[in-house]
């Protein structure tokens, strides 16, 4: 007999594409962040499916830190092109030269923070009415409070203890002028499921991801990638290591892994034995116990 | 780990599970301790959680905080809103909803609870049933959860009595007979020193049942979806516009119901126009058949004008057509609901315009007595009401289908989510 049950990754790939699918439909002007990470690559595959034989209706936005690593901007330059998309830059090199964001000094220094003032500029410049962005419940504890249609007043602000009740898959997307949208189709999505997901799809990604050696410094804990935007500070010294990357975001602040995983069976099984979150690597959410909430409410991704 | 060795891990249930009950009934502790003692927890949020704990002054570590995440919620020690958490054992896959107890933010129970297959319903077995548990009780049965799981929790305080909790339990059935449920059943518990969530009680060898994460694994969830009456609400109109897909219009939705076959006779409402099915794409491609909640894109016969709203069913078996609706409607907002007031109301990916006709009763969510008198319907409030739209809805009783039963009100004003309604 035929069974009218979808498998968990099916099911998470139909919500998805609803949801996508809902921006289409509800917006004027939506825009895809794109990343190049596996969020907003697995996003993208799914925003081609919603749409597919068609194709995208809306653009993909990069914000820059200007220090991306190099295969991040090669990845994303070929799969722009493979799918026809459009794909509009925010650079926070910008926003410094025009005086709105100050550089962080110091060996700690990060642009990730200022890409919120890049972002925002980009949405007022652009009049975007709501961005698609990869981000995950399962990421981090104040994302796992977050609707999928979240609200942004006309300072692009989340307001996290005022959101509207999102009910069944009725989303309710109406605004002010000024105001707009972030959607997150994966809103239910783990890290493992994300992974399946590849494997189930035999999506291509970036190279980042699989194990390969990479002169890194310890840093308290997280392994940052030897680059210029990293300045060694008293008694630390490059190594030689074998990592990979379980995210990827700016050069300064993306810690990697020490791993020997080099295929998707291989990630998937090291994700499953995996002690430690994916952002337990990631320096920017080590400033403080509610950092990430803090950034969120600024209008970060 | 085992059992994400195989391929059969890419192909496994989903259970979406919501938590319930009223303020300081353990529903974040319990969460924390399902996810912990199943060893979900990682050690970066363990230890992050830890130290939380010890910085306030705490003298264990304090598992709710592992769904406390906001700032708000750590500094008065209660769920504001809704925190999904997500685990697996080698039998299913989870979507966790731990929702506030709080009268004031029972709007956002209401959101954790409108998806979910089964409510764990907390009740405190010092205080036995308390009103707010019985109003997520009624909201659960009214959002047609079909599973109820009812734990009386802090047993460790009532010295894991037997008694205490054969009087909770005949005390909810007792209020439970008064509503709809498919499937209750009781679990006594301690979220705190973790008895009957993961491990088996040693302290209550009076209780042959199983434990809450056992019952989590193997409650039968196949048959929640409605497989009979094929609805197809258009979300989207595909029109490539290239020249190899010159011709192609295909219209993109979520399966509500039944199961869609290219060559089925349809109707696409509201024109009334037949056709069949040509084709169906689904995510992978063409499929022979798309049930609920497949995303698809569907293609007919003949060039008809549909357009977003627009459901396509079977012709032998349409929803009800009509521009007066009676819901049952949850109130979500501290402005009250207006006696001929105007709404925008969405229901599908159909909108529109209605004007509240007539407010019947209001329920006491104690008795659950209809309150005649008094209609006047502010936040939490819980009403049955009659609406009539600017133009003709197509939909079922929200008790045969949830996804063509439901509609939400909006403030036309503010955009806000006002009210959330179920079709009766
Ligand atoms: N002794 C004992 N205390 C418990 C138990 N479960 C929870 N508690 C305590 O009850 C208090 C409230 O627990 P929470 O888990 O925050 O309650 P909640 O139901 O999530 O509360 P809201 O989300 O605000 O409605 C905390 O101090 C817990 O430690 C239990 O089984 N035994
Ligand atoms: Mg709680």
């Amino acid at each position: 007999m035929q069974s009218y049950n979808l498998s968990h990754l099916r099911e998470l790939e139909a919500e998805s594409m609803f949801v996508i699918r809902e921006v289409a439909a509800q917006f004027e002007k939506p825009a895809l962040l794109f990343s190049g990470g596996k969020d907003s690559i697995v996003m993208l595959h799914l925003a081609n499916k919603a749409f597919s034989p068609a194709k995208i209706p809306f653009p993909l936005l990069h914000i820059d830190t200007g220090h991306n690593f190099p295969e991040t901007l090669e990845y994303r330059d070929k799969l722009v092109k493979k799918l026809g998309a459009r794909l509009v830059v925010g650079y926070v090199q910008d926003s410094i030269d025009k005086g709105r964001v100050v550089e962080e000094t110091g060996p700690q220094a990060s642009r990730n923070r200022l890409q919120t003032v890049t972002l925002l500029d980009a949405i007022e410049e652009h009049g975007f009415d709501a961005l698609l962005g990869g981000g995950r419940r399962d990421e981090e504890k104040a994302r796992a409070k977050e609707r999928f249609f979240s609200h942004r007043d006309e300072f692009g602000q989340w307001d996290p203890k005022n959101q509207r009740p999102e009910l069944w898959n009725l989303f309710n997307g109406r605004k002010k002028m000024g105001e707009h949208f972030r959607v997150f189709p994966l809103s239910n999505w783990t890290e493992m499921d994300v992974w399946q997901y590849v494997l189930l799809e035999n999506i291509d990604m970036p190279s980042l991801y699989f194990s390969h050696d990479r002169e890194c410094v310890n840093r308290k804990g997280t392994l940052l990638a030897r680059s210029e935007y990293i300045k060694l500070m008293d008694g630390e010294k490059w190594e030689k290591m074998h990592i990979r990357f379980r995210t990827i975001g700016d050069m300064s602040c993306t810690g990697a892994t020490v791993s020997q995983a080099n295929s998707l069976e291989e990630i998937i099984q090291e994700v499953a034995a995996s002690r430690v979150t994916e952002r337990g690597s990631r320096a920017d959410d080590k400033r403080s116990e509610t950092a990430m909430e803090d950034r969120k409410k600024e209008g970060y991704f | 780990m085992e059992h994400f060795s195989g391929n059969g891990y890419l192909d496994m249930e989903l259970l979406r599970f919501t938590t319930a009950g009223s303020v300081d009934d353990g529903k974040s502790t319990l969460i924390g301790r399902l996810l912990y003692d199943s060893k979900s927890i990682f050690e970066d949020q363990y230890e992050a959680i830890r130290l939380s704990s010890e910085r306030r002054g705490e003298p264990e570590v304090n598992l709710a905080l592992l769904t406390d995440g906001l700032r708000a919620e750590r500094e008065q020690g209660i769920t504001i809103d809704v925190a999904y958490r997500y685990f697996a054992t080698p039998k299913r896959k989870f979507i966790i909803a731990d929702t506030p107890g709080h009268i004031q933010y029972t709007r956002n129970m209401v959101t954790g609870a409108s998806t979910a297959n089964l409510a764990i319903i907390l009740v405190d077995a010092r205080k036995g049933m308390v009103e707010q548990t019985k109003r997520h009780a009624f909201i659960a049965s009214l959002l047609g959860i079909p599973h109820l799981v009812i734990c009386v929790n802090k047993m460790d305080l009532m010295d894991y009595d037997q008694q205490v909790f054969e009087r909770i339990k005949k005390e909810f059935q007792g209020f439970a007979s008064k509503f709809k449920v498919h499937d209750i059943q009781f679990i006594p518990i301690s979220a705190l020193k973790g008895d009957n969530v993961v491990e088996k009680s040693k302290h209550m060898p009076w209780y042959g049942g199983s434990t809450l994460l056992y019952l989590l694994e193997t409650i039968h969830i196949g048959s929640d979806i409605n497989l009979v009456d094929c609805r197809f609400p258009v979300q989207y109109v595909i029109r490539p516009q290239t020249n190899e897909y010159h011709d192609y219009r295909g219209y993109a939705g979520r399966v509500a119901g039944g199961i869609l076959k290219p060559g089925d006779k349809v109707m696409v409402l509201p024109s009334g126009f037949t056709t069949k099915i040509k084709a169906i794409d689904g995510p992978e491609g063409p499929v022979r058949e798309a049930f609920a909640p497949m995303s698809v894109t569907i293609r007919l016969e003949d060039e008809l004008d549909v357009s977003r709203g627009d459901m396509i069913v079977r012709v032998n078996n349409v929803p009800e057509i009509s521009q007066d609706i009676d819901m049952m409607v949850c109130w979500m907002n501290p402005v009250k609901l207006q006696l001929n007031g105007k709404y925008a109301i969405r229901h599908t990916t159909r909108e529109a315009r209605c004007v509240v006709k007539n407010i019947l009763y209001k329920v006491d969510v104690n008795t659950l007595h209809r309150i005649q008198d008094d209609k006047e319907v502010g936040m939490n409030d819980i009403a049955r009401i009659s609406v009539r739209t600017t133009k003709p809805f197509f939909f079922d009783k929200y008790q045969i289908n949830r996804f063509t039963g439901s509609v939400i009100l909006i403030d036309e004003g503010t955009n806000e989510t006002v009210g959330a309604g179920m079709i009766i």
